[in-house]
């Protein structure tokens, strides 16, 4: 049986929820110019707000069609305020500092939410269980989508065009841009960048959020750690793309999840590489391909321009 | 300026507070001697991952040894002696399994250790323990490298003088899992995946050695990355290989998610594994796609042994938040060996501890020979357990459910 299909979805679903999380990684870079390596953590604070408007705040029972939006809600809240927070606490105060001084922050704040969470969620020590979409897989010819997925597969296009009508339209957005290219100049016209890179802090964490919910529906369990491997991968997925650019996050992650996919199912069966085309593997395929796009392209796949502020 | 010395005053606080504190916990242990009903204290150590991920089986072991030192206590077993547990959380990391090792040795009130549940931290705890002489019995380790040293197909060869296990080996259980797929399953066509750690890989492998030996075929392999949880293009793989049983070399937080998504994918077949899958965590996270999987686990069930029914109605006594889960017999029998040798060990010293009291309690474990709560406790020359009994469990309507039960024996 022919497998393609079915493999390119895999990735595409995987490389989504990279996208979403990689949003959040290109923006802040683009505009402070600023690693943020609690992105993976705030990804998962995300998963955990949904998880609190579900198990704690809603009857129990209640009917996911009602619940998951409000999870949505809980979800963008709890993580928008960490994020918000720890731009204003963290990193704002660091801001004229040596940029190694807000990286390590970063990696700093990130250990500390995991323990946090860790500490203080009930039951968290452990992976607790998310609440599922009910209902059967659809099959489109032999291809399976899983009910779970089926939110991804609404959500994570809708918000990608969001994204882009509120960059390129709004007021708002084209204040990012112009922070983007010079905060300075910005500044003199009147933009007020402070403002902006709040606003910045608080869309990456929302699409993160998103991202957070999708994974705990689609994988049924959420727990401490959720946001380290994955924020690495949709920091590779920024980069891939193009750090800075929003529309590279998102093609990023599809390329960095399809080639996962592709790579778990069809290596091992080049003759002489069966050693070397299992799950476990996957990694390491996709950095090869991170590493062969940045020679030829060291800007990422979408990049105008060579990071030269960093 | 004023920003960056109040940064660095906090820190030098912090590291300062930290510092005292560990202090104090060190001090707390070293005047263990002293206290109790004026005999003296034994610390028995307990190393799981408390923690994580594994901490559902992690805190079962310690809790099972937490109650066999206060059965001990109360029966006053031996003379003058009052056991206390001293647990450390590994978080089923080699490096805290090692330094958890370092710092049992440097407390003296430290005769012996319970753990760990990894093969892969006890590779690297057991030189620790046998440079201080200081028994070691591990409840659930199952790797045969541990005992019977990296060549144990060929020339086998003690490792450590010092470690034991009164668990099962891999040697003995992914075989007796082949046979019982092969033979009693009538399963032939197998896919076999594993996570790459010691425990996992090691099950597959003998897993896959006994299968092909009985005239199964293997299908597919696959080593997934036990950080990911997202198994899809893996399940597409079992789907189409036409398998019809996954064999799993690894633990129920991947086993879970892995049998959710391989049913998911539309392959609706059995996932078999170890002991690493037989918890009640795997039947949450695998939900209904659980039912029909199979897991072999040392021991009869722990509920039907006719000793085992005094340590279930105990345990139950005590009130433990955490069930006692697929290793607390075997933690329990391995606290006991480690009393048992104790008592041993000071009556024949005229009811006092030796000075030399580590090595003499080693030796006395050797010997040991009792009936626990997993039956006869008592171990060979390489440290492993003489009990050899095995049983598979079934998922039932969202539950484990004994299948079978018996021992080994290879085919021929």
């Amino acid at each position: 049986m022919n497998e393609l299909p079915q493999q390119l979805v895999n990735g595409l679903l995987l490389g989504s929820m990279y996208g979403l999380v990689a949003i959040g990684y290109t923006m802040v870079y683009g505009i402070v110019q600023l690693i943020n390596f609690a992105h993976g953590e705030i990804f998962m604070t995300g998963a955990f707000g949904a998880l609190t408007v579900y198990a704690y705040v809603l009857p129990g029972g209640t009917s996911m069609w009602i619940a998951l939006p409000l999870m949505l809600v809980g979800a963008i809240i709890v993580a928008v305020l960490v994020a918000v927070g720890a731009e204003r606490f963290a990193y704002r105060p660091l801001r004229t500092a040596p940029r190694l001084a807000p990286l390590i922050t970063a990696i700093g704040l990130s250990l500390a939410l995991q323990q946090a969470v860790w500490a203080w969620y009930p039951e968290a020590k452990s992976a607790r269980t998310f609440p599922t979409i009910p209902g059967g897989p659809f099959n489109i010819g032999n291809v399976t989508i899983q009910t779970g997925d089926i939110f991804l597969v609404v959500v994570a296009p809708l918000s990608m065009a969001f994204l882009a009508y509120f960059v390129m339209r709004t007021r708002t957005g084209r204040g990012m841009q112009a922070t983007a290219q010079d905060p300075d100049t910005a500044k003199l016209m009147g933009v007020n960048t402070d403002r902006i890179i709040v606003i910045a802090f608080a869309l990456g964490a929302a699409f993160a959020a998103i991202g957070g919910v999708a994974y705990g529906l689609k994988y049924g369990q959420i727990d401490f750690k959720m946001g380290f491997l994955l924020g690495l991968k949709a920091f590779t997925a920024a980069v891939l793309g193009g750090i800075g650019n929003i529309y590279g996050a998102a093609l990023g992650g599809l390329v960095l999840g399809v080639a996962e996919a592709l790579s778990t199912a069809y290596i091992s069966d080049i003759p002489g590489m069966d050693k070397f085309g299992s799950q476990s593997w996957a990694d390491v395929w996709a950095f090869v391909l991170l590493i062969l796009v940045l020679l030829f392209r060291p800007q990422g796949l979408l990049g105008e321009r060579v990071a030269d502020r960093a | 300026m004023r920003q960056r010395s109040l940064i660095a005053i906090t820190a030098a606080l912090a590291a300062g507070a930290l510092t005292l504190t560990a202090c104090g916990s060190r001090d707390k242990g070293g005047n263990g001697s002293d206290s109790g009903s004026g005999g003296t204290t034994v610390t028995i150590g307990v190393d799981a991952p408390l923690t994580g991920d594994l901490s559902e089986l992690g805190l079962g072991i310690k809790n099972s040894v937490d109650l066999a030192v206060n059965q001990a206590n109360k029966k006053k077993y031996v003379d003058g002696v009052t056991f206390k547990i001293e647990a450390k959380d590994d978080q089923a990391q080699p490096s805290s399994g090692q330094a958890n090792a370092t710092a049992f040795v440097g407390d003296s009130n430290v005769y012996g250790v319970v753990g760990p549940l990894n093969s892969s931290v006890a590779q690297s705890m057991q030189k620790v323990f046998d440079d201080a002489k200081l028994v070691e019995v591990s409840p659930a380790n199952t790797s045969p490298d541990l005992t019977q040293g990296p060549n144990w197909q060929t020339s086998k060869s003690r490792q450590y003088k010092s470690y034991f296990r009164t668990a099962t080996t891999d040697a003995i259980q992914g075989p007796y899992a082949a046979q019982y797929v092969y033979n009693t399953a009538k399963l032939n066509k197998a896919f076999i995946i594993d996570d790459k750690k010691t425990y996992g890989a090691g099950l597959a492998a003998t897993f896959t050695d006994e299968f092909k030996k009985l005239g199964g075929k293997v299908v597919g392999t696959e080593h997934i990355n036990p950080d990911s949880k997202d198994y899809s293009a893996v399940a597409t793989k079992v789907k189409n290989s036409g398998a019809t049983v996954v064999y799993y070399g690894g633990e129920y937080p991947q086993a879970g998610p892995l049998s959710k998504q391989i049913k998911a994918a539309g392959a609706n077949i059995p996932l078999v594994g170890g002991d690493g899958i037989y918890a009640d965590d795997f039947l949450t996270l695998a939900g209904s796609a659980a039912n029909g999987d199979l897991a072999t686990s040392v021991g009869a069930p722990v509920e039907t042994l006719a000793s085992a029914k005094e340590f279930v109605a105990n345990y139950k006594a005590a009130g433990y938040k955490e069930a006692y889960g697929a290793y607390g017999g075997y933690s329990y029998d391995s606290a006991w060996s480690i009393i048992e040798a104790v008592k041993k060990v000071v009556d024949d010293n005229n009811g006092k501890l030796p000075s030399d009291a580590r090595a003499k309690i080693t030796a006395a474990v050797q010997n040991v020979s009792f009936d626990g709560v997993t039956g006869k406790v008592s171990f060979d020359e390489y440290g492993d357990a003489t009990n050899k009994q095995l049983t598979v469990y079934k998922v039932t309507s969202g539950a484990w459910k004994a299948a079978t039960s018996g021992t080994y024996t290879p085919s021929s």
